[in-house]
């Protein structure tokens, strides 16, 4: 499998307070990872975890702090010319979370289509247009009819389609898509998971997928990338995360998950913590507030990303300490 | 306050039918519907967008603004029928007995005031409490819902989601009303804070006895909370009965099919289809069972015969192939 794209240390911080204020919020830190070609990689966390940060980045909407995104082997940084900008909007265009803000209300809806399909693909002609546009609804399973609908005539789940039908009349490689299902019903969720599926099956498409449902990330994704407070907590192949879960953040995630098939009490224990707001941290693991395992160390060192299993790091240092053991103990 | 008779249901909702009058003709979004909640019961209503369960809640808190009228039916609390009450009498009832916890606390807060503020002009809108009783009981309910009563001089803004959901719950449990009910309360926060929220939303009615209804589109959330499930579809009942009943034995295609739309963190990765097609629009709904063009099991006469709710092992169903009590 070759690499699509390669995120290497990236990091983002904002500014907060007046003018004046030295302050920093650390939206993403020092994350790196990749998404190979024909993969859809689930990106979750809690809100405030920097998901979306690194997805606007990837989009190119903040430029990073510090570190380099590589896409086909070329940093981003040196895309500077318009065509090349343009070039990778198209290659990696970007599906919004709502999809009754995402789409101009006052036009039908294949105005949009049209419209950046004229600026991304010059070369086709305004017939062409037309029958690409009804080639990406037919793909995404909506009626090439709908192309003369205005926005408010489309269900939700029907405007995400459209979401993800701009998206690949661009003929992409990599679909970011920031929690496209969330604001849909459960049952127009499975849907748009099965057409994320099917565009990586059928149409070559990666998928950068950011949610916070656990359960939907492993009914489509190859991989999980578990982020807390800005940088990863635990990375790996998705059914090795979900059966053993090394880092106690994706514990605590895991055990959130809604399951009717589950028994569970109500007294059973529940995190009351929050997430906390990065601003100026100081080192050590940022989760150890929250963590029933924390140590001393932790309030300490910042614990990084370690192989546990085959392919699956988590940066924990109980974690880390407990896998050695059991390596020298056999 | 009225006298309290434990039997009597807090709730009973009769016969409740709700139009939307427009230009191009009236559009009924809830149509006949009954039901009771217990004192001290967790009701859950299910549905997707659309089916009418929003408009129900609004009725059933007669916050229902024009063009939405109650055209028939009754919504008796506490043993007064609440149709057609004036609103001087509605607001000797509202949040002192009944109170309501919307979708989105964002929306719901007032952004330019403290919640502290906030608090006072609810308890000030029944009776004369002192600025101490105020202080008092603001810092007490805060503090019931897991929050540090220091943010009571907190805008929203400066609360998180979570936060600011849960500072709702507290604002709603002022009075200890009777019943509380709840619009997708949970909907804008992520799984944890979610989880969590639920939790304390179960351990406060446990604490207090307070009966809640608790509208949602995600069926796995209430399953270890709700005593009792409503399903609607399309303005109507569906399917109602004991919670674990339905999530054990699903009776209604749609039930099942909003089962299965899920998918789980356990088990074999299955692929799975959701439910075809989309909820009817209520202006022009299909004739015979108003599923039938989504389900999968439709039979000949599902697209003449308008099923009614038929009773089965204590439960209601609202199929044709429920009709003798057995499957047909």
């Amino acid at each position: 499998m070759t690499e699509l794209l390669r995120v290497e240390h990236l990091t983002r911080h904002f500014k907060i307070g007046g003018a004046l204020s030295q302050r920093t919020l650390h939206a993403v830190d020092d994350v790196s990872f990749g998404i190979n070609e024909r993969e859809i990689v689930a990106l979750a966390g809690e809100s405030g975890s920097g998901k979306s940060t690194i997805a606007r980045m990837l989009a190119r909407i903040y430029r990073p702090t510090s570190g380099e995104i590589y896409f086909e082997g070329k940093p981003l940084s040196r895309f500077r010319s318009r065509r090349d900008q343009l070039r990778y909007s198209g290659l990696a265009p970007m599906v919004f979370q709502d999809p009754f803000g995402s789409i101009n209300p006052v036009f039908r809806v294949q105005h949009g289509m049209l419209r950046s399909l004229k600026l991304h693909r010059p070369e086709l002609s305004a017939a062409q247009r037309l029958t690409e546009a009804a080639r990406v609804f037919d793909v995404v399973g909506l009626n090439p009819d709908m192309l003369q609908r205005f926005p408010y005539e489309l269900s939700g789940g029907q405007r995400q389609r459209v979401g993800f039908a701009q998206a690949l009349a661009m003929r992409p490689k990599l679909i970011l898509a920031d929690e496209p299902v969330s604001m849909l019903d459960v049952s127009i969720r499975i849907g748009l998971l099965n057409l994320m599926a099917k565009l990586r099956d059928e149409e070559g498409v990666s998928v950068l997928y950011i949610t916070h449902d656990i359960a939907s990330a492993r009914y489509v994704a190859d991989r999980l990338i578990v982020m807390y407070a800005g940088q990863i907590a635990e990375t790996g192949p998705i059914e090795d995360v979900l059966a053993h879960p090394r880092h106690p953040y994706t514990q605590l995630l895991l055990s959130a998950v809604p399951d009717p098939r589950a028994p569970l009490s109500v007294a059973a224990e529940t995190d009351r913590g929050e997430p906390p707001k990065v601003i100026d941290p100081a080192p050590g693991c940022r989760f150890r507030w929250r963590c029933p395992l924390a140590i001393d160390t932790c309030a300490q060192v910042t614990p990084e990303l370690a192989e546990l299993r085959p392919a699956h790091d988590a940066a924990c240092h109980v974690a880390q300490t407990s896998a050695e053991e059991v390596k020298a103990f056999s | 306050m009225q006298s309290r008779v434990p039997d009597t249901p807090v709730l009973e909702v009769s016969g409740l039918s709700v139009d939307y009058l427009l230009d191009r003709g009236s559009v009924r979004a809830v149509d006949d519907v009954s039901f009771t909640v217990s004192r001290g019961e967790f009701l859950g209503i299910v549905g997707e967008s659309g089916c009418g369960k929003s408009t129900l809640l609004f009725a059933v808190a007669q916050l229902l603004a024009p063009p939405a009228v109650i055209a028939a039916g009754s919504v008796t609390f506490d043993g007064t029928n609440l149709v057609g009450l004036t609103d001087s009498q509605l607001s000797a009832i509202r949040w002192r007995d009944m109170s309501v916890v919307m979708q989105s606390a964002m929306n719901a807060l007032n952004p330019v005031k403290t919640i502290g503020a906030q608090f006072k002009d609810a308890l000030q809108a029944h009776g004369k409490p002192s600025k101490e009783e105020i202080t008092v009981r603001s810092a007490e309910v805060l503090r019931m819902v897991g929050i540090d009563p220091v943010h009571l001089r907190s805008y929203p803004h400066q609360l998180s989601g979570g936060m600011r959901q849960r500072s709702m719950i507290a604002m709603a449990m002022l009075f200890t009303p009777d019943l509380v009910i709840m619009d997708e309360p949970t909907s804008a926060l992520d799984v944890v804070a979610q989880r969590s929220l639920m939790v304390q939303i179960k351990e406060l009615q446990q604490t207090f006895g307070f009966a809640v209804i608790f509208v949602t589109h995600d069926m796995s959330l209430i399953s270890h909370f709700s005593d009792r499930l409503m399903v609607m579809y399309a303005g109507q009942v569906d399917e109602l009965g004991a919670t674990k009943m339905i999530f054990d034995r699903p009776m209604h295609p749609y039930t099942q099919g909003l089962l299965e739309a899920f998918p789980s963190i356990r088990g074999p990765r299955v692929p799975l289809r959701g439910i075809p097609g989309n909820p009817p629009d209520l202006s022009s709904v299909p004739a015979g069972c108003r599923f039938h063009p989504r389900c999968p099991h439709a039979l000949d006469r599902c697209t003449q015969v308008a099923p009614s709710l038929f009773p089965v092992d204590g439960d209601l169903v609202r199929c044709l192939r429920r009709q003798d009590g057995s499957l047909s």
